[in-house]
């Protein structure tokens, strides 16, 4: 038996050291937990500095007397490679551990164990913890907002199939795929746009704008199967006829008149809100910012002097002034500037403001891709007689966005994080829905609860996009 | 020139020209009708009304300019405050998440992930009316260290009390210049000669000396006014004396510098891990001790990565804190463009004055660091 020596552990003596130093670490953790989960307390018999202490020191002696190079042992040489190289590592280890064993119990009951969901008034929330049954009551609110609770199934269909729409991407066969960049930058947006604001906001308009929708779509796909030859003719002439069989043949309104279908009611923006709203503000901002900024992008690298300017200008004053200012500028300043007897709906105004602001953004991070190409680009582009917007579309543009996918993600993120601002003009999204029900005097306290179920729906949609991104990124990664 | 050129930019130029003087045609038809008139002579009026929270001395009798002061000043304030908690929380979080110990790694990552995935403002109501609604009333708090109160009514502080204070603050004036003085002897002195005077020692034994000369013989004197609680009414406490922080100021802060710290974190690792290896190497191998390796090599190279991004989140947080509004912090945007605004109705005005606030405050700062960029820009032949 070799010379033991507790203060410098060798591989010699490896299991005494071993078996001491696991013990002591169980030890301090055994006692940590059982004073945690039963709020039994082992060492109370000890003055209360000391067992306080306790725990700690045991631990980090245990860890020290683990700690021995190359012992052979896979496992041990993982464990300090990662969390015991030294004195100060293995300390905050232990503190990290104690931390998390401590936060558990209170975290758990306040979540779980004594949270209350049953039931549908107030009275049932008695315990401690979480009043859940606040967010069920109120559930449909802060989806939905004011609006008509009978409607709501148009917001659920349109998201349905605006969503189904979107992943069309993924089931095209190869010989679709070169449609696709069009169908995401022109046509799909442009559904959307109808479908949320004559589907979602109804009223009397949406017939004629939904028979248009409705032909567009058909065309475009069947359009897909026609001979390139005929492509030309079968756009003008399908559409239009299309259109004039839906409104004159298929007598949707007067079905109407007749008592068979109901007409969509119309719901003003004032009354839309909760998450959908979100995702309503949050979407349209996305669609024109990104074109916004492109041209932007392309205007401050211009040669042409004024335009360059006329760019830095917009550019720079977006990205000098806060957001809730540009709100504020919408809402009180931006009326005086319009005719008396011209009318623009807050919402409307709502995303112009926004998608102004991100755009700004958008440019500066395009920007950041434009210069990132080399030279060699766009002289071999000129050289081969391309014109500006051919060189940019086939060469620079392609390359350039590839490289600023983490950006403009990240500017998209930043502007879905951005929306409860809009309550700053009265509408109420999410967040603003929050604010609303925690004053409502029948549900007065519970406002906790309601931050913490918001702050995880963005959680999730924020981490959900910025992991998308991330493989996006991924995938487009060019070698130079 | 041709046509080509001409064409293109005129066009953009009329475009621009019809939509600024469409709008201001408009605003100019609906002002005489609402009978405003354009100018900024309502700034000097009395602005009658009150300011809660206000560095300097505020109420009703003062005009609107000095309103729109005070809102700077909280504005500033909060930034400050939230600029100096961002920096010490990002560049601790972003070192950790470059330690070799795996749980520390991960607690900062998870601590990254989750604080800058939550929008701000959720965060600033969740800390003003969730967590900072769930602390005591002033009767029932437990003073921290005797002297701290952390009260539902806000944070209550000891004040210091100065006599002569200007003599304090100009030792502390000379330590600094001396200490400049003396980094630069020392320097010239190890160019010259190589011999390194102790600078750090030097410096410390001035900053605490000067400071304490001022004390013995200048006639300064400082003491503690500790706050102590006082009954309003049957139920109503507060506390007197000392400095309250309201509780509008404290999750603004909190909210601010947590969340942006993430972004600073993110910074400080990009420019840590942007030194390559290869310098390390280099450094040690010329026999650099570590400590000088990390001050002369690492943290140069480190910093000129760091600090652009880094002053972009500074800009941002100082933008960020216009969300005062939302929890009624009197910053710039709540009593500017906010109540003044309401009270003279004079929208166009207040807004673009307001706007043009923080254009200035951006605008500058990203010049000086356009300037600085270029400076530090590592010279290639």
């Amino acid at each position: 038996m070799n010379k033991l020596n507790f203060l410098q552990p060798d591989k010699n003596n490896l299991n005494i050291y071993l078996y001491t130093g696991v013990t002591l670490v169980s030890l301090s953790i055994f006692i940590v937990f059982l004073n945690s989960f039963f709020s039994k307390d082992l060492i109370s018999f000890l003055p209360e500095t000391i067992s306080f202490l306790l725990p700690l020191v045991l631990g980090f002696i245990g860890l020290n007397l683990i700690r021995i190079d190359y012992s052979g042992l896979k496992f041990l040489d993982k464990i300090n490679k990662n969390i015991n190289t030294n004195n100060f590592n293995a300390f905050l280890s232990l503190l990290i551990v104690f931390v998390v064993i401590k936060a558990l119990p209170p975290l758990l009951s306040w979540f779980i164990l004594d949270a209350n969901i049953a039931g549908d008034s107030k009275d049932v929330c008695t315990g401690t913890g979480a009043c859940w049954t606040y967010i069920k009551i109120w559930f449909n609110r802060f989806m939905y907002g004011m609006y008509p609770n009978a409607e709501q199934w148009r917001i659920n269909l349109s998201f349905i199939s605006l969503a189904f729409l979107g992943t069309i991407g993924f089931f095209a066969t190869e010989k679709f795929k070169k449609y696709l960049t069009l169908y995401y930058v022109v046509v799909y947006p442009v559904i959307a746009f109808f479908f949320i604001f004559f589907f979602i906001s109804g009223g009397p308009i949406f017939f004629d704008f939904s028979y248009g929708i409705i032909a567009a779509v058909i065309s475009i796909i069947i359009g897909f199967f026609i001979p390139s030859k005929f492509k030309m003719y079968y756009f003008i002439i399908v559409p239009i006829t299309l259109y004039i069989l839906l409104k004159y043949v298929f007598f949707y309104e007067e079905l109407i008149e007749l008592g068979k279908l109901e007409a969509l009611e119309w719901v003003e923006t004032g009354a839309w809100g909760g998450l959908s709203l979100t995702f309503i503000v949050s979407f349209f901002c996305l669609i024109f910012c990104f074109p916004i900024g492109l041209f932007l992008s392309l205007g401050r690298r211009s040669d042409f002097p004024i335009i360059k300017y006329i760019s830095i200008g917009m550019i720079e004053f977006w990205r000098g002034v806060p957001l809730i200012t540009v709100l504020f500028m919408s809402s009180v300043m931006f009326p005086m500037f319009l005719p008396e007897d011209m009318f623009i709906d807050k919402l409307v105004r709502v995303i112009i403001a926004i998608s102004l602001f991100e755009a700004a953004y958008v440019a500066e991070v395009i920007r950041g891709g434009l210069q990132a190409l080399p030279r060699g680009q766009y002289d071999a582009a000129k050289s081969l007689g391309m014109g500006y917007w051919k060189m940019h579309i086939l060469v620079i543009l392609p390359q350039a966005l590839k490289l600023v996918i983490p950006g403009i993600a990240n500017t998209f993120l930043a502007l879905v994080k951005d929306t409860p601002l809009i309550f700053v003009v009265g509408l109420l999204e999410i967040v603003g829905m929050l604010n609303l029900a925690k004053t409502n005097p029948e549900w007065l306290g519970f406002a906790m609860e309601g931050y913490v179920f918001a702050s995880v729906l963005f959680f999730i949609i924020c981490y959900a996009m910025s992991k998308y991104s991330y493989n996006l990124e991924q995938k487009y990664k060019t070698e130079r | 020139m041709n046509i080509k050129k001409i064409l293109p930019q005129l066009l953009t130029l009329l475009v621009v020209i019809l939509i600024f003087g469409f709008f201001s045609y408009n605003a100019q038809v609906n002002m005489e009708n609402r009978g405003i008139t354009f100018g900024y002579g309502f700034l000097s009026q009395e602005s009658s009304f009150d300011v809660q929270f206000s560095l300097i001395e505020f109420d009703g009798s003062h005009s609107y300019f000095r309103a729109y002061l005070v809102g700077l000043l909280n504005t500033i304030l909060v930034s400050v405050i939230g600029i100096i908690f961002a920096t010490i929380i990002g560049v601790v979080v972003g070192i950790a998440r470059l330690s070799n110990n795996y749980l520390i790694k991960r607690t900062a990552a998870v601590y990254v992930e989750f604080f800058r995935n939550i929008p701000l403002l959720l965060q600033i109501f969740f800390w003003y009316f969730a967590a900072l609604r769930a602390l005591p009333l002033p009767q029932d708090t437990e003073p921290m260290f005797g002297v701290f109160f952390l009260t539902i009514k806000g944070f209550f502080v000891p004040a210091f009390v100065w006599n002569n204070l200007d003599v304090f603050i100009y030792s502390l004036i000379a330590a600094i210049i001396s200490i400049l003085f003396i980094r630069i002897y020392a320097r010239k002195k190890q160019e010259n000669e190589g011999i390194q005077t102790p600078v750090l020692s030097i410096s410390i034994g001035l900053l605490i000396i000067l400071p304490l000369l001022s004390f013995l013989f200048g006639g300064v004197d400082a003491s503690v006014e500790i706050p102590v609680i006082k009954q309003l009414s049957q139920s109503g406490f507060t506390y007197e004396g000392g400095i309250k922080l309201p509780p509008e100021l404290i999750s603004l802060a909190l909210a601010l510098s947590l969340y942006t710290a993430t972004f600073i974190a993110e910074c400080v690792r990009a420019g840590v891990q942007g030194v390559s290896k290869g310098q390390k190497e280099a450094a040690a191998s010329i026999g650099l001790t570590p400590n000088q390796v990390l001050k002369l090599v690492v943290m140069p190279q480190a910093l000129r990565i760091i600090i652009p991004p880094t002053t972009n989140q500074y800009l941002n947080l100082t933008k960020n804190s216009s969300l005062a509004a939302a929890i009624a912090y009197p910053d710039l945007v709540l009593v500017f463009a906010g109540t003044a605004l309401m009270q003279t109705g004079r929208a166009i005005e207040i807004v673009s004055i307001t706007m043009l606030t923080y254009l200035t405050l951006s605008i500058s700062i990203s010049i000086f660091m356009n300037w600085y960029n270029k400076k530090i820009a590592i010279k290639e032949k």
